[in-house]
């Protein structure tokens, strides 16, 4: 089936041909069609293994009940015709059984695509009494296996639950289904002068509730801080069906417990969020985006200590790239120019946004100006427009895509003290090099890159691959784990835990944390049927 | 003429940005341009990009290359661009809140190649917030210079013959002409650089006239059309997914599309 998850938008890159005259009504845009959506078909690509076979270690708990017609009647009876998706000989579900990276794929015969809260309750309260296992599903993009089945969990899909429910331009605060895209979300606060407190680079297919269930925490976590703050209350679906509405919006609230923390960054294990209040700030109306050349990680950390003091409340990004991962990112965008036409070891974009520009733009020229002085920046380019600004962005929101698409990736993401972040991208490169694994094909490694949030202590390290492969999986874990946990960091920054880390948690969490989180998730999930296999 | 050295000039518009979506003002007459993102005409930049690679090329032909837009004080921003990327000199012509038709445009653009000694004038097609596409073309017409419109690619053939591919409904057209020339550029001609860091910094040290609609007392600017409203498009309805061919064919005939 086409697989068209994640849809770009890359500008001037390749821009079509115009017409000689245009009758445009408001402008040329016809004429000008500067943005190329590029749809990736990876349909071509060989199938990915099922994760049973993959890790056949992983048993399938025979506690949970296997789909019996009983259950899908049962399903029939309160959902419509357009709400359920079954395995037949033309649909194999892969679309909801294959997750972002291609790296897992589940067995599911059967896709629930409820329309309201009240059938997802029926639905859970009738698995958790019959023990029929469930996976949460949103946009699926998430890239630590969680979102996908990994025998033949039912899928519940949220998708169809995708309205905005309310907003109050005088609080900015956003009430919506868990379902909405985030890039809609979005779009719809910027209607209103507002803007969603976070970004990445899957927007266009995640769900504001799948980037709550994980609490993601993306590009612009530096300027308005994890969701943890800034989501007020959620709609919740527990494993026995109960609804928990606590879709509160106040930003002060001290009466007890704050129940909805728990759910955040809960990766579907603990109950199944419907509803997300979210306070939302005001959109900037000047953003900048500069893009720099550095000679070592060191003047990486220099120019972020330096743009922390002298941008300072206009700082909104500081997004950092090794050379390899450029190197990667050009050869998926085969043609377009990159900003520079040498190369650096290492890159930096920072992005500023403000309420007026002209401060704003003298604020970083003075900036970018004597980082150059300084010698710590030996080359950069400002973008002129909104075209360029949209561009400049791609060059590091498209990394993740250039690192998958010639086969496959190996992705940790991982919390390191800023002064230790890049040494494990080359620790892995050297031991991938011991190992005889990395270099041209047939080898399968292509390269171990590094890149993500400076401002945040949160590295990437993406391991590009030609092909998933057990022997690379084996020299990388729990070799990575084992390097963050002697430097004090943390194995899952942002993406969380799924599949991919479940059994690497104690590298992260003492003993006593860890039986805290089993006891919870007994807590609400006697039964264990949400998301099994995974996370704890 | 081997001795002959050119002198570019470069007419830059600042416009709303083109990622912006325009919207049409509360009084239903203009484009609203309060607390807009405004940029560098597309094609205008297209226009400087050619004309700094056409002195990186050659460095002997090209003696300056000359930057000017009409505009608001702001215009300057787009200016200090141009002369970062290449651009040796520059005028900020100041019109306030005037917005000049095309015509006037042209006349003010005529005093300045007089004034510039300008034999090579290359423009954008049009710009993208009034698509008025004519500017260049009259120009050519009051300099009564020959004129090669929507280039898709220029080549210089010896020091003062150029040939231009144009970009024509269905294919391409190429033709050839001698100095001094209009040349305005279309989206294929080739794709700008971004401005460099180092060259802005360098690039305000490079000169930049100011005048004002004062100092072209002798150019009638004033407008010749009267805007008498202003609507945005009518939204598309939206698609409708169908099940089989059967149900496609009955929607087309619904609609009479069949
Ligand atoms: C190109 C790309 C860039 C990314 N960049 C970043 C980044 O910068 N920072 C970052 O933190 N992450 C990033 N991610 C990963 C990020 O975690 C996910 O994109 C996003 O958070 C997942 O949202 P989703 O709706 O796709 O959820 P899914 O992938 O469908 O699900 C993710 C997990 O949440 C659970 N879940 C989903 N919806 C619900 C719900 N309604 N209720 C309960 N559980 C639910 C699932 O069971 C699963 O365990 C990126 C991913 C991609 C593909």
């Amino acid at each position: 089936m086409i697989r068209g998850i994640i849809v770009k938008q890359l500008t001037k890159a390749a821009r079509l041909r115009g017409p000689g005259n245009v009758a445009g009504v408001l402008r040329a845009a016809a004429a000008l069609a500067p943005q190329i959506t590029i749809k990736h078909n990876y349909s071509s690509k060989a199938q990915p293994k099922l994760t049973s076979e993959l890790y056949p270690s992983v048993k399938r708990n025979p506690n949970y009940k296997k789909l019996a017609n009983e259950d899908i009647q049962f399903f029939q009876s309160i959902l419509t015709e357009n709400e359920i998706l079954q395995a037949n000989d033309k649909e194999d579900l892969a679309f909801y059984n294959e997750d972002w990276m291609r790296k897992y794929r589940g067995q599911s015969k059967i896709v629930l695509k409820p329309k309201s809260v009240e059938k997802i309750s029926q639905i859970l309260k009738y698995c958790n009494e019959q023990k029929i296992a469930v996976v949460p599903q949103g946009g699926n993009t998430g890239l630590v296996g969680g979102s996908v089945p990994v025998f033949d969990e039912v899928v519940l899909s949220v998708s169809n639950l995708n309205e905005i429910r309310n907003f109050d331009p005088v609080s900015g605060i956003l009430k919506c289904d868990a379902g909405v895209i985030l890039e809609n979300a979005d779009n719809f606060l910027a209607e209103h002068g507002y803007i969603f407190p976070l970004d990445l680079g899957a927007k266009g297919s995640c769900h504001v509730g799948g980037v709550v269930a994980c609490n993601a925490g993306g590009l612009r976590l530096l300027r308005y801080g994890s969701l943890h703050g800034s989501v007020l209350g959620l709609e919740v679906v527990l494993p026995n069906g109960d609804i928990l509405n606590s879709m509160h919006s106040l930003r002060k609230d001290n009466t007890g417990y704050d129940l909805k923390q728990l759910f955040i960054g809960s990766e579907g294990t603990i109950g199944i969020i419907t509803g997300v209040s979210i306070l939302t700030p005001p959109r900037p109306k000047a953003f900048n985006v500069s893009f720099l050349a550095v000679n070592s990680y060191e003047d990486v950390q220099k120019v972020f200590v330096k743009a922390k003091k002298e941008l300072l409340e206009i700082l909104s990004a500081f997004e950092f790239m090794d050379d390899k991962s450029q190197q990667l990112t050009k050869h998926h965008l085969a043609g377009v120019p990159h900003p520079f036409e040498e190369s650096y070891p290492f890159y930096i974009l920072i992005e500023t946004s403000g309420s007026n520009k002209d401060h704003d733009d003298e604020k970083l020229e003075k900036f970018l100006e004597s980082a150059m002085e300084d010698g710590l920046v030996v080359d950069g380019v400002v973008a002129q427009d909104e075209t360029e600004l949209r561009n400049l962005w791609q060059w590091r929101e498209l990394i993740p895509e250039s690192s998958q698409c010639q086969g496959g990736v190996y992705k940790y993401d991982v919390s390191l003290p800023l002064k230790h972040l890049y040494s494990l991208v080359e620790a892995a490169n050297a031991r991938l090099s011991e190992a005889a694994l990395l270099g041209d094909a047939p080898k399968p490694v292509i390269q171990a890159v590094g890149y993500g949030h400076v401002g945040d202590g949160n590295l990437h390290l993406n391991v590009a691959v030609r092909e998933y492969n057990k022997q690379v999986e084996k020299a990388l874990e729990p070799f990575v784990y084992e390097f963050v946990s002697s430097k004090n960091g943390s194995i899952s920054a942002e993406h969380g835990l799924g599949f991919q880390k479940k059994n690497y948690i104690g590298y992260t969490k003492n003993p006593q944390e860890i039986k805290m989180i089993k006891d919870l998730k007994t807590h609400f999930d006697p039964n264990g049927i949400l998301n099994p296999y995974k996370y704890i | 003429m081997a001795s002959k050295q050119l002198r570019i000039l470069v007419p830059v518009k600042r416009v709303v940005d083109y990622q912006i979506r325009p919207r049409v003002n509360k009084a239903g007459n203009a484009i609203e341009t309060n607390g807009v993102k405004f940029s560098i005409n597309p094609f205008d930049d297209i226009a400087v990009e050619e004309a700094v690679r056409i002195k990186e090329k050659n460095k002997s032909l090209v003696e300056n290359i000359h930057a000017v837009s009409i505009g608001p004080a702001k215009a300057q921003d787009i200016l200090r661009n141009c002369l970062a990327k290449g651009a040796d000199t520059s005028t900020l012509i100041d019109s306030k809140d005037v917005q000049l038709e095309p015509l006037a445009v042209a006349k003010v653009l005529k005093e300045i190649v007089d004034k510039q000694k300008t034999n090579l004038i290359i423009m954008g097609k049009q710009a993208i917030d009034d698509d008025c596409n004519n500017t260049g073309q009259m120009l050519a017409g009051l300099l009564n210079w020959p004129q090669a419109t929507n280039a898709a690619k220029v080549e210089f053939v010896d020091s003062d013959t150029v040939k231009v591919t144009r970009e024509i409904d269905g294919g391409e057209e190429t033709i050839s002409g001698t100095l001094p020339m209009v040349i305005t550029t279309d989206l294929r001609l080739n794709t700008p650089r971004y401005v460099g860091l180092q060259n802005l910094m360098k690039a305000k040290k490079k000169p930049m006239e100011k005048l004002s609609l004062k100092d072209f007392s002798n150019v009638d600017v004033q407008p010749r059309l009267k805007v008498i409203s202003m609507e945005e498009p009518k939204p598309r309805a939206p698609g409708v997914a169908v099940k089989s061919v059967d149900e496609l064919i009955e929607k087309l005939k619904d609609v009479k599309a069949i």
